[in-house]
């Protein structure tokens, strides 16, 4: 981003990719900020490839059935409930 | 609510009669879930959330007959190094009254110091607990990832962060360490070792034929102040029979950047559990889902956390997760064989914790970079999951020093014995 700093447009998109409404105080700092981070970013250009040793390895259980919370204390903190399920809003 | 303050919530949560750590109190970061007693991570979007299970470190806690007495402050979703970004107001910090308790675990440390509990638990994805122990003047040691479970931990980074211990002394951070460490079938990343674990007892103050390595890279950028008081604490280990040599991590210089970009990309992850709908505050949006989503984020979380997230989201979209995510993996991969070969020279690595002493209020908040900056100690840690203790080294001008010692990966043992030495 060195030649090209972060643009207004660039930070509403991401915004809206993130699911965060932004006001436009902070879509002005955050297009300032994101330049100065993002150039600093920058700078793992000139890491080289390195091999990486990978030992990772699934950990499993046996799929049998646990104690789980009961639907009350699920639903506890949701702000909306209805009939025992999560209310959400309209998905379209 | 902006006044300082070490808790967001201050509860008794009694343990058992009998333990290790009966007749102890601990205040427990407010990112570690407590079964009845709200849980907030710092912020408005968890304001009113009460967890309806305990996270297995605080089983362990109350298994052990101690006595929790509070949720500590910390910085909004452990964003930050200095506490400041919490929603409910900043953490004061008791040894240097108008500089900031380090962050993200800022309230753990300054409950210590200030004596409102004997101990504490913070987190340390990287260095929230390396940080306030050294801006405090206490002792945290962030453990090898793996070593303690993070089951009901609000997740921020989950590859980076673990669970690590504050106390006035080695020993008493050792103990509360031998307490919450080992195996949970509830966290599929934790290992064996730490299950038998006796760390207490290596706090002997051994350090006879130690040997410790110094990466210049992690000294030269340091304050003049707290260079003075690091190398004054390295002689007095080799007074007491260590040796000391220089060596040369060239990868360290990425770390910082690395580090962020891992960090952001799995809190832009992780945070999109926020939506309002099974916890969070309440939406007024009459949009669709996602409308209502934006709208209860925008309200929910803070600067540092929204910056956080969308550099992340930014990383990781189309286009640039080559350019940003890939070689931040690089980067870490290179980390990780740097301590590695260091090892094989080496007991144990010493710099100063942090290479300046406390902030002064608000001196960070508007300029994200320089707090970032800040972090270079500490974060190479986290990418190359070692363990690493933070141990008071002196004071410059009447603020604390911290000196980090890390070991190999869980080298508990090895960096308690040495830490021990400087008490």
């Amino acid at each position: 981003m060195s030649e090209q700093s972060v643009t207004e447009e660039e930070v509403r998109h991401v915004a809206v990719l993130a699911r965060i409404d932004l006001d436009e105080r902070e879509v002005e700092e955050f297009v300032e900020q994101f330049g100065e981070i993002l150039d600093a970013f920058e700078t793992l250009d000139e890491v080289p490839d390195v091999e990486r040793e990978d030992d990772l390895e699934n950990v499993m259980r046996a799929d049998e059935v646990r104690e789980s919370l009961n639907q009350e204390a699920a639903l506890e903190n949701a702000p909306e409930t209805e009939d025992g399920y999560f209310k959400g809003p309209s998905v379209s | 609510m902006s006044e300082s303050s070490i808790f967001i919530t201050e509860e008794r949560i009694e343990g058992e009669d009998e333990g290790p750590l009966a007749g102890k109190t601990v205040a427990v970061k407010d990112n570690i879930s407590t079964d009845g007693v709200r849980t907030t991570c710092g912020s408005a979007m968890l304001e009113s959330y009460v967890p309806p299970y305990d996270a297995t470190v605080v089983e362990r806690l109350k298994g052990a007959g101690a006595t929790i007495v509070g949720k500590t402050n910390m910085d909004e979703f452990g964003m930050g190094s200095t506490t400041e970004t919490s929603h409910f107001g900043p953490a004061p910090n008791p040894a240097a009254e108008g500089h900031v308790p380090g962050g993200s675990s800022g309230g753990s440390a300054a409950a210590v110091v200030a004596g409102e509990a004997d101990l504490a638990l913070g987190t340390d994805t990287g260095g929230s607990v390396r940080n306030p122990a050294a801006f405090c003047g206490v002792v945290g040691i962030k453990p090898t990832y793996g070593l303690v479970s993070r089951y009901g931990l609000v997740a921020y980074a989950n590859s980076l962060e673990q669970i690590g211990p504050f106390a006035p002394t080695v020993e008493g951070a050792a103990e509360l360490l031998d307490v919450i460490s080992g195996p949970d079938e509830r966290d599929g990343t934790t290992r064996d070792e730490g299950a038998d674990s006796d760390y207490a007892s290596a706090a002997d103050g051994d350090v006879d034929g130690l040997s410790i390595a110094i990466p210049t890279e992690l000294v030269e950028g340091a304050d003049e102040g707290v260079r003075e008081r690091f190398w004054e604490a390295i002689s007095e280990l080799e007074s007491q029979g260590a040796s000391s040599h220089e060596v040369s991590l060239p990868s360290i210089e990425y770390g910082v950047a690395a580090y962020y970009v891992i960090a952001m990309s799995e809190a832009s992850s992780n945070l999109a559990r926020f939506d309002g709908v099974r916890y969070g505050p309440a939406t007024e949006s009459a949009g669709n889902w996602n409308e209502a989503f934006a709208a209860v984020r925008e309200e929910g979380f803070g600067d540092e956390v929204k910056r956080r997230v969308l550099l992340g989201t930014y990383a990781l979209s189309a286009g640039y997760h080559e350019k940003y995510y890939a070689k931040a993996q690089d980067a870490r991969a290179w980390v990780k064989r740097d301590f590695e070969e260091a090892f094989e020279e080496a007991d144990v690595i010493a710099s100063p914790t942090m290479p300046i002493p406390p902030f002064e209020v608000g001196e960070s908040l508007d300029d994200p970079m320089q707090m970032y900056l800040s972090d270079a100690n500490t974060v190479p840690v986290n990418l190359a999951n070692l363990p690493a203790i933070s141990v008071p080294a002196g004071e410059t001008d009447g603020l604390p020093v911290g000196l980090q010692l890390v070991g190999p990966a869980f080298g508990e043992e090895r960096i308690i014995h040495a830490a021990s030495a400087l008490e």
